[in-house]
């Protein structure tokens, strides 16, 4: 089917063109890979002093998994925001005008998040034997492809926004108002059981939480029943993620659609 | 069968009626001028003919395919240089290329060889792999038309191609486009407001507040108004006026220093006048209607402001070579 061939030829290039511009920005990767390492380090590293550890898990080994979901979440919703880049800078036009699907522009979009996220949390993948993390190979598969279903929705849930942006000024509302919250209340920086009721709830409904426990599941097994350890059982983290992504699939193509 | 067929085509935004049921087609082969002022409705209908934007009513088609129910093809059979910037400033200008190649299914060694082509065509070898960021404006635009024809399109639009770029550029542009029209029998659908520019057209529909106001070819819309204005000075002004009344049945007027002749060709009776007359004549000129004068003789305005246009009534009664 020469179409056929035609939409992956266009995925892929959409998605190509983001990877390469995220490639020759240096500046954007080292800021984004500052982040989580300040964090890492700075917080993970002050906190340790005062958190003792539990369940053999130091508190900068409990924050590692919330670190690379918060990288996967701001890598993410950050690379779907470019739609709103492309239609400030006109771009988009040239994207909208060609004889391709739009169901293609999405999944161009949503292919290149996920790519760019999955890069960046290959590159903190580095700092396992640092926090004394043991990684076996299923455990690393088990984690890229938690890490890449995670990147996959949240991408698709940037689109979902970003469709909806008319302007680059509703940017910071969504940082301070979506992405920072969803962030702090996800279980990536504290325990949900230990919090106050209210954000408990809200951290129950933050999609994000299943994908940081998850990562959890994975990386910190050992402390399973401990308050630093993994919250619900690994497939309930993986039902919960799975259906945000189908969600969001198909809520960004509607989206994406209407917008364009 | 026409490239491009428009019918009762209205398109509306709120309250505001930016295309007010326009009809016209376009043959293949010709270049077809939308010339207007800001706001007529140009970039409008081109984004309704590019299947960017859904008319409220009336039909248009391009390349014998509905805009809207076939909009699949027609993305297909069209090239578009967008009135404003569409380049990807973070990509080189091969990349720029590539990705819009991609776009258009062209497998990459086809895509490659017409890359290098369409660069060379507009003087761009050199830049390949520069960012665009580090582009002249008419650098960029250069580069935009090479993107527009990469998928060998059979109707080219091109929305003010040539806009604030400076006389040089503007000239290669236009160059660019005789050459593409004589070697590929492209059709070319574009919008101006330079009036210089809707000169070198095939045909143009001049269009107001939404509506086509007239439509034709250059000539034919100017040979709608009187005509030429001749002027002849002569130490014996009174003396011209009684020979050209007795020779030629014309009635001159006399202006300061030699008379005045409003005539229709004025290009074929000024030879006649000088050749017939005994009377000694110190200096001529002649003044062709503008595209202004036309659209001034419809609207009672000018369709850009005074002084905006550095072309305007200055140079656009030299005649141009082909029409
Ligand atoms: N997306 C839009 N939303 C609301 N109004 C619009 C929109 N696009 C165009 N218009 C209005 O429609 C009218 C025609 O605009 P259009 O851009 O087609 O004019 P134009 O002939 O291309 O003008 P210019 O020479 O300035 O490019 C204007 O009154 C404009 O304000
Ligand atoms: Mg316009």
């Amino acid at each position: 089917m020469a179409n056929l061939a035609h939409e992956i030829k266009a995925i892929y290039v959409i998605s190509y063109r983001e990877l390469k511009k995220f490639i020759r920005e240096r500046s954007r990767i080292m800021g984004t890979m500052a982040r989580p390492i300040l964090w890492l380090f700075v917080v993970g590293g002050g906190m340790s002093r005062l958190v003792r550890p539990v369940g053999g898990v130091s508190y900068t080994q409990f924050i590692f998994p919330g670190m690379i979901g918060m990288t996967i979440l701001f890598a993410s919703i950050f690379s779907a925001i470019s739609i709103v880049w492309d239609r400030e800078f006109g771009f988009l036009k040239e994207i909208l005008v060609a004889p391709i699907s739009r169901f293609s522009v999405v999944v161009g979009k949503a292919m290149a998040g996920t790519s760019i996220s999955m890069l960046q949390v290959l590159i903190l993948l580095i700092f396992v034997p640092v926090l004394g993390i043991k990684l076996n190979v299923l455990q690393f598969l088990l984690l890229f492809v938690s890490s890449g279903m995670l990147a996959f929705s949240l991408t698709c849930f940037g689109i979902l926004v970003a469709s909806r942006m008319t302007s680059y000024e509703g940017f910071n509302i969504i940082m301070n108002f979506l992405v920072m919250p969803m962030f702090f209340l996800s279980g990536a920086m504290y325990p949900v059981k230990l919090m106050p009721p209210v954000l408990r709830e809200i951290t129950y409904a933050n999609p994000l939480t299943y994908g940081v426990d998850g990562l959890k599941n994975i990386l910190l097994a050992g402390a399973s029943g401990t308050p630093m350890g993994p919250e619900y059982p690994a497939l309930v983290d993986f039902a919960v993620v799975a259906g945000f992504l189908a969600v969001t699939a198909v809520l960004s193509n509607l989206s994406f659609r209407r917008a364009a | 069968m026409s490239n491009i067929t428009v019918n009762s085509l209205v398109r509306k935004f709120g309250a505001v009626t930016a295309v007010d049921g326009i009809s016209f087609s376009v043959e293949p082969g010709e270049v077809f001028g939308f010339l207007g002022p800001n706001g007529a409705g140009k970039s409008t209908t081109i984004s309704i003919l590019c299947t960017l934007l859904a008319p409220t009513s009336g039909e248009a088609s391009v390349g014998g395919f509905d805009c809207v129910r076939d909009a699949d093809a027609v993305r297909r059979s069209i090239g578009i240089i967008f009135q404003d910037p569409t380049l990807d400033n973070g990509l080189t200008a091969f990349e720029n290329l590539l990705f819009h190649a991609y776009l258009y299914g062209l497998d990459r060694r086809t895509a490659r060889k017409r890359i290098d082509d369409a660069l060379s065509l507009v003087g761009l070898s050199g830049r390949k792999n520069e960012l665009v960021r580090k582009f002249s404006g008419g650098m960029k635009r250069r580069l935009e038309i090479a993107r527009g024809i990469l998928n060998y399109p059979k109707v080219l639009f091109m929305d003010e191609p040539t806009i604030g770029l400076d006389p040089q550029t503007r000239n290669m542009i236009w160059e660019f486009i005789r050459e593409l029209k004589k070697n590929t029998g492209i059709t070319v659908f574009m919008t101006t407001h330079y009036l210089e520019e809707a000169e070198f057209c095939d045909r143009i529909a001049i269009i107001d507040t939404g509506r086509i106001i007239a439509s034709g070819t250059p000539a034919e819309l100017k040979a709608g108004l009187q005509g030429d204005t001749l002027k002849l000075s002569a130490i014996d002004p009174n003396g011209l006026m009684m020979e050209i009344r007795e020779k030629f049945g014309m009635e001159p007027k006399i202006t300061d220093g030699g008379i005045t002749l409003t005539v229709k060709q004025g290009d074929e009776i000024l030879p006649a006048l000088i050749k017939g007359l005994s009377t000694k004549i110190t200096a001529v000129s002649m003044t062709s209607p503008t595209l202004n004068d036309v659209f001034l003789s419809l609207t009672g305005k000018n369709i850009r402001e005074e002084g905006s246009d550095p072309y305007g009534p200055v140079r656009s009664y030299v005649r141009h070579g082909g029409h």
